[in-house]
């Protein structure tokens, strides 16, 4: 089987060791990956913001770039369910058209796992360690991803605990961290507010993880718990 | 609190909420918990993704054949007794109110929780007659002695304490200081109820207006709207011409489905069903009813081909309970009667978009509200969809849309994102970041991050990976 890798923005620049991590574990698990290297950005923050255009111009071209893959696989729930929700209607295609291929062809790296590989127990590598793990909001509620990397993480023998908040936003939202930077940062601190006492928290959305590692370490720099992508526990729970 | 009159005010409000009023968000975000949390078990009850379907099929029936129905009500209603009027905008509205008040001689009013009279600003309308209106939900009343708006649909009083309930009291009703709130709530009963006895005019909204039957129904929990609507002489309900379905079996059902939502219950304690003045030989009732149909830009929302779906709302309030953006600062920060994910995605029509600025932006795109809607109101949608018409209004800022269209051209071409992605990790986020847009906004609440030593896609094409 081959996958194109999607990097993503925020995972190219911010956790490329995470999607190095990524990589190594779909090949452990006899994956073929490609990494086409015309990828750039698939276009969510300008289509959140409301740049129909330009948010369009950005799928067209990432759509070239995936458009003889069989499979696309992303570090990131919130890039992948605006590929998976939002491509078919804002490329305007009729279905059935290479823009829903590419929909449907799209996952987030738990999801694939799960659902196409069938994965079930990676290996050992987490055993005795406790992990919180952070529902990004796209992942959950565009991609219904909530069960898989759950299962994932103690499949690997993590403990993962309970945590209150684990399914509200932590308030990053793209630009909307910048525009409202206050009510952003409020809803983090109630994310952290409620935060078990964890050897790692985890996340498969970088964004996610940066506005809360951010906060933390700007409230309690001496207290702020590590934070680490989905991609890399995962990589470590292989135990290879 | 002193709230801000204007949706343009947001982010300053919702700063001067979370700095200056923290026990806002304490009582805000336990109440909101409290609310969903009831509404999950509710709906555990049912079969909630049928009656959702129900609810939304119904409505958007209602709403594309508005005019059908809205002229059977009004002929159903004429020949119950009661008089209909049609308002295109609040001053219609409340020239309605005048003629009442001038004619009947009305000094005293009583009214029954209703944001759409909220919305029309009816009771500094009724002052200016020199008429006394007494707000009679305990949270409207509680919210009306404190001179502020709601602060949330269901709960309008939702913002404060029990504290704050008790050092109000206390000073209005004189309560002992540390009253219980079961004392706090009959202090208000007893001087509320010579108010009913004394007032020459009822005031309600309406929840549901039934077309087949020329009904109008109303949802409450303490008797106040039942009292209301049956005890003044006169009696004006304001409906809002979306609130039409097309029988009063389907009104059974939106009782169910809008309780459950909003409160967790299995149907408001109290239903009050209105169809026309009293009849010879009743003793009960009003001598004159009026029913009011509002438009006030309500046809506008209807004629936009996305956010018209926004009109199936029945004002439950679950999007605001389940909302991480409004339990930071509950209701007042949004500027004007209806906050929330539903307030920010009506605003645009009922206000205009530029009056509305920048309500659509005041949510992370989270979807939570669009889980709980129990008429399946696509709000993280027409939150979008407003956005690209603030857009396309040039409402945008222009450093984003700027820094878009540049970001954009980049992402087009490879060789040119690489160097740009690059030049953003390697910006001296430290040093100069708190002086760039986007960044600064980051900068100011939060560490900056950590960028990796080298791009992922270099790590690939050196042989790293």
């Amino acid at each position: 089987m081959r996958v194109a890798f999607f990097a993503t923005c925020l995972g190219d620049q911010f956790f490329a060791d995470s999607c190095a991590d990524a990589v190594r574990l779909l090949r452990h698990l006899g994956v073929d990956v490609d990494f086409p290297d015309r990828q750039t950005c698939c276009g969510q923050p300008a289509y959140n913001a409301g740049h129909r255009d330009e948010a369009r111009r950005m799928a067209e071209h990432t759509l070239s770039v995936f458009a003889d893959h069989e499979y696309v696989v992303l570090p990131s729930g919130s890039c992948a369910g605006m590929v998976r929700c939002f491509y078919p209607a804002l490329l305007g295609h009729p279905s059935g058209s290479r823009d829903v291929g590419l929909a449907d062809r799209t996952y987030e790296l738990a999801q694939f796992l799960v659902q196409v590989l069938g994965v079930e127990a990676l290996g050992a590598g987490l055993a005795g360690r406790s992990v919180a793990y952070h529902h990004g909001c796209h992942a959950l509620r565009e991609l219904r991803v909530e069960d898989e990397p759950l299962a994932l993480l103690r499949g690997c023998g993590a403990d993962v605990v309970e945590w209150e908040a684990d399914r509200e936003c932590c308030g990053f939202g793209g630009l909307f961290s910048s525009k409202l930077p206050e009510v952003s940062a409020g809803m983090a601190d109630r994310k952290l507010a409620t935060l078990p006492d964890v050897d790692v928290v985890t996340s498969a959305d970088g964004g996610c993880l940066l506005q809360l590692s951010g906060r933390a370490a700007r409230r309690a720099p001496d207290r702020s718990p590590p934070f680490r992508h989905l991609a890399s526990l995962l990589w470590e729970g292989v135990g290879a | 609190m002193t709230a801000p009159t204007r949706p343009n005010d947001y982010r300053a409000a919702s700063v001067a909420t979370l700095r200056d009023h923290p026990g806002v968000r304490d009582s805000v975000g336990s109440a909101t918990r409290t609310f969903d949390a009831h509404r999950r078990q509710a709906f555990s009850q049912i079969e909630p993704e049928a009656w959702r379907d129900w609810a939304r099929d119904v409505k958007s029936h209602a709403l594309t054949h508005l005019d059908r129905y809205l002229e059977e009500a009004e002929k159903r209603l004429t020949a119950n007794g009661a008089r209909v009027h049609w308002a295109e905008s609040a001053d219609e509205a409340l020239a309605v109110l005048t003629e009442i008040v001038g004619r009947r001689s009305v000094r005293t009013a009583v009214k029954g929780k209703s944001m759409l009279t909220e919305e029309l600003h009816v009771n500094p309308h009724l002052e200016r007659l020199g008429v006394h209106v007494r707000e009679t939900d305990l949270g409207e009343y509680i919210i009306q002695l404190l001179g502020e708006p709601p602060s949330h649909i269901v709960g309008p009083a939702i913002h404060k304490s029990i504290d704050d309930c008790r050092r109000l009291f206390h000073r209005e009703l004189g309560t002992a200081p540390d009253a219980e709130p079961d004392a706090l709530a009959a202090a208000a009963r007893e001087a509320l109820r010579a108010e009913f006895l004394a007032a020459d005019l009822g005031i309600s909204g309406g929840n549901f207006l039934a077309a087949d039957t020329g009904t109008v129904a109303l949802i409450e929990n303490e008797g106040n709207i039942r009292l209301s609507t049956s005890l003044p002489r006169v009696h004006v309900a304001f409906v809002g011409i979306e609130k039409v379905v097309p029988r009063l079996e389907d009104v059974s059902g939106f009782l169910q489905i809008t309780a459950r939502a909003a409160t967790g219950q299995p149907i408001g304690n109290f239903v009050s069903l209105l169809q026309g003045p009293r009849r010879g030989g009743e003793v009960d009732g009003p001598e004159e009813v009026h029913v009011v149909l509002v438009d006030n830009g309500r046809t506008e929302l209807l004629a936009d081909d996305a956010a018209w779906e926004a009109l199936r709302c029945v004002r439950c309030g679950a999007c605001l309970n389940i909302c991480p953006v409004y339990r930071q600062t509950g209701g007042h920060a949004y500027g004007w009667t209806y906050s929330g994910p539903i307030g920010a995605i009506i605003a645009p029509a009922l206000l205009g978009l530029e009056e509305a600025m920048p309500l659509p932006y005041a949510s992370s795109l989270c979807g939570a509200c669009a889980d709980v809607c129990p008429v399946r109101i696509p709000i993280p949608e027409l939150l979008v969809h407003w956005r690209e018409k603030a857009v396309e209004a040039g409402l945008a800022p222009l450093t984003e849309t700027a820094a878009l269209k540049a970001f954009t051209l980049a992402a087009e071409h490879p060789e040119l994102y690489r160097t740009g992605s690059a030049l953003l990790r390697w910006t001296p986020w430290k040093l100069g970041g708190r002086a760039l847009p986007v960044l600064g906004g980051w900068m100011q609440e939060r560490e900056p991050p950590e960028p990796s030593a080298r791009a992922f896609r270099d790590a690939w094409k050196d042989g790293l990976v």
